[in-house]
């Protein structure tokens, strides 16, 4: 379970204030107006942003003070996810260990979570010659191997057009019940959070709510993402 | 776009044949006069001895680079700004107080001496391969820092932060992250300061000399001033265009990283360099590479002040003759960028390039070299010694031609993007033009190239040595005479008249370009 305690997080005059557990292996959208402070929440857990006040715990052991290196979490930024000069192989083989020549066991791990994503045959290539969404999937099959548990995702999909969006999300969701991993991921599209399908959190006025069921949060939103989600 | 052809397009065009014509003219005198002359052993040692300086120089001006630039990039403390911007100061210091500096410091009679002596131990000597080394590392640990830097700042913040988040060491950032970026960026530096350190007479002619450590420029200089073998010189010259042509070409090749632009001020989050250990190499890098920037100036500072009321006569006539050169350089070169740029901005992509590449011809000549060649084709014809100072602000206009090209012609084609059609609308053409619109866009680049000029020509100790003799030389000159009579006292009060006049004028350009308003 990750755990928020009076979490408080300042960046200049902003902050954001969260306080809410989230249950293992569940799959959580966070959604809000733009500049409401969701990357800012992926950052706190993530190790990215100190944290002013407050506790961050995954089943009982403190991440608050730990590098972004040493936690529990594989995170997928929205841009910027690979390693322009290394070809996907090598890129998805940094989740396994940063250095040195991987063995036949790990080498394989990395044949098998790219062909997970659907990526099999494109071992070889650089992310300049992958489109938006191989670039993703290359980043999610680094996730698979990544042995972490928590997996933060911060709009990774948000250059991509509608419909290979929607097969990301898919994706997401699949990859993450099979590997039974937790997952955060920032959305602006009310649409990926109800097809990851699982709980949501809002973020807005200063502070990230406890998560609920998204159908609940969507049929029924608060008034700051009414606004939000207009209608 | 197709616009008639505009006088200030014409004088761009001129501006650029003209500089083409002097370092392309005063060759082919040199080619003409070299078929007189003959090489003896010692020419050859001096090639050899050129191309030894500067391959030590470059590789240890760039190997000690890497771990300051590394130190810069990552750490953020209080003054590191005021740092960085010093590290652009070596660009506008006169060589030969730089020179007088490291005398003080390494020198015989210096600090380091002073406390080797006092532990027994015999003192230094800085004159030879080791002081020619010493000084222009001196002058290229700056520069190398601040090419090396840009690329460490190229790397974007989110690949830190991905290094982060998969849990890099310090060695993987390293290999992953550091190496690819500095084998992409480390040899394009080498080539610059191997380039620089062909072309440095002034270091040659202070530091070096003798049979085992004369370069190709000093062995012009002596052939000219001492043995009057003009064509031995012309044969000379001509070693020297053939070595600066090819580093030169050789450094187009490679992608030469950008030293002048902005944006070294930010520091990246970095989660790879917390460890204790990595923060004291990191202070004592710095530490280090501040001292030995710092201390020779502080030196001259130190040593100077006390007689600089005192100086002769002659020295300030000599600060005089300097200013004014400097004053005349300046305006030629801006004159002539301005109108380089108005060129390259108007004319199309091809002629444009071909205009701008011209103008550029100063960055890889060897003011020597040009001076040489005037030297042949005057002579005959008029004293050298009228022309001494004529020539030399000429000279230097071509020379600091290429750093106020790479100001203006950007700003200049800026201006047109975005109020060029605005001022078409308007029917502002011509002068007028140029006059309410154009000027007035590009003030602070204008003003920082009019003050790079002006302390570059100030400081310049080259092609004046050629021609002037002891009443008619520049402040640079007559700081050299004071050294080489051992007039230290003198020379250090001589010196730093000249570092203040060139911290000056720089200053005041700079400052006239940013003008009231803003700070």
């Amino acid at each position: 379970m990750l755990r928020l305690e009076g979490v408080r997080i300042r960046l200049g005059d902003f902050a954001l204030a969260a306080d809410f557990a989230l249950p293992a292996g569940a799959l959580a959208a966070v959604l809000g107006p733009s500049g409401s402070g969701k990357s800012t929440l992926l950052g706190a857990v993530g190790g990215f942003l100190p944290v002013a006040q407050g506790r961050i715990s995954w089943t009982g052991r403190d991440l608050t003070d730990l590098p972004p290196g040493a936690r529990p979490v594989a995170t997928i930024f929205q841009d910027n996810n690979l390693f322009p000069h290394m070809d996907a192989a090598a890129n998805v083989a940094l989740g396994l260990r940063p250095g040195g020549r991987l063995s036949a066991a790990e080498r394989a791990a990395v044949d098998g979570a790219l062909e997970r994503v659907g990526l099999a045959g494109y071992a070889g290539r650089r992310p300049a010659d992958l489109s938006g969404g191989q670039q993703s999937r290359v980043a999610l099959a680094r996730m698979l191997v990544q042995d972490r548990p928590l997996v933060t995702l911060d709009e990774p999909f948000a250059a991509l057009g509608p419909a290979l969006r929607a097969e990301m999300v898919a994706l997401v969701r699949d990859l993450a019940r099979d590997a039974g991993r937790t997952v955060l991921m920032v959305t602006h599209a009310p649409e990926d959070a109800r097809r990851l399908g699982g709980l949501a959190i809002a973020v807005g006025d200063g502070r990230a709510a406890p998560p609920v069921p998204v159908a609940q949060l969507l049929d029924d939103p608060p008034p700051a993402l009414r606004d939000y989600l207009g209608g | 776009m197709a616009r008639r052809a505009q006088p200030l397009t014409l004088a761009g065009i001129g501006a650029a044949g003209l500089v083409g014509a002097l370092i392309l003219g005063t060759a082919v005198a040199v080619l003409a006069e070299a078929g007189r002359g003959r090489l003896g052993p010692a020419d050859w040692a001096a090639l050899r001895f050129t191309v030894v300086q500067a391959g030590l120089s470059a590789a240890l001006s760039v190997g000690l680079a890497i771990p300051v630039a590394r130190a810069l990039a990552r750490r953020r403390f209080a003054g590191r700004g005021l740092l960085i911007t010093l590290l652009g100061a070596p660009f506008i210091l006169p060589v030969i107080v730089a020179v007088l500096g490291l005398l003080a410091v390494f020198g015989r009679s210096g600090w380091v001496s002073a406390g080797l002596q006092a532990v027994g131990l015999p003192p230094l000597s800085i004159y030879g391969l080791h002081g020619v080394v010493l000084a222009h590392v001196f002058f290229n640990l700056p520069l190398a820092v601040r090419l090396i830097l840009h690329g460490w700042q190229a790397i974007p913040a989110e690949r830190f932060r991905l290094a982060a988040s998969l849990g890099f060491g310090p060695g993987d950032v390293a290999r992953v992250l550091e190496r690819p970026m500095l084998r992409s960026v480390v040899p394009g530096a080498l080539l610059v300061v191997f380039l620089i350190c062909t072309t440095s007479f002034a270091v040659a002619l202070t530091l070096g000399g003798g049979p085992r450590a004369t370069t190709v420029e000093l062995a012009i200089y002596q052939a000219v001033r001492f043995e009057f073998d003009l064509g031995r010189a012309a044969l000379l010259a001509l070693v020297q265009i053939a070595l600066t042509g090819a580093v030169a070409l050789a450094a187009l090749g490679a992608a030469v990283p950008d030293g002048m632009g902005a944006g070294l001020g930010r520091v990246v989050a970095r989660w790879d360099a917390d460890a204790p250990m990595a923060r004291r190499v990191d202070a004592v890098w710095i530490g280090l590479g501040a001292l030995f920037l710092l201390a020779p100036l502080l030196s001259v500072v130190l040593r100077g002040a006390p007689g600089l009321l005192d100086l002769p006569g002659a020295v300030w006539a000599a600060a005089g003759r300097s200013a004014v050169v400097a004053l005349v350089s300046a305006a030629l070169a801006v004159t002539m960028a301005f109108a380089v740029a108005v060129a390259v901005a108007r004319l199309g992509r091809r002629s444009g390039r071909a205009v701008e590449a011209t103008a550029m011809l100063g960055i890889a000549a060897s003011p020597l070299v040009i001076g040489t060649g005037l030297f042949l084709l005057t002579f005959p014809a008029v004293d050298p010694v009228t022309l001494a100072l004529p020539v030399t602000a000429s000279v230097n206009a071509v020379m600091s031609l290429p750093f106020a090209l790479r100001a203006l012609i950007p700003a200049v084609a800026a201006a047109e993007r975005n109020h060029g059609r605005l001022a078409d609308s308007l029917g502002l053409v011509g002068w007028r033009r140029h006059w309410r619109a154009t000027l007035p866009a590009i003030r602070r680049p204008l003003g920082f190239a009019a003050g790079l000029a002006a302390a570059l020509s100030m400081g310049d100790l080259g092609v004046v040595a050629l021609f002037a003799d002891a009443s008619s030389g520049t402040l640079p000159l007559a700081l050299y005479r004071l050294m080489a009579a051992y007039r230290m006292d003198d020379a250090a009060a001589a010196a730093l008249l000249l570092l203040a006049a060139s911290l000056a004028l720089f200053w005041v350009f700079d400052r006239g370009g940013r003008g009231h308003v803003e700070a």
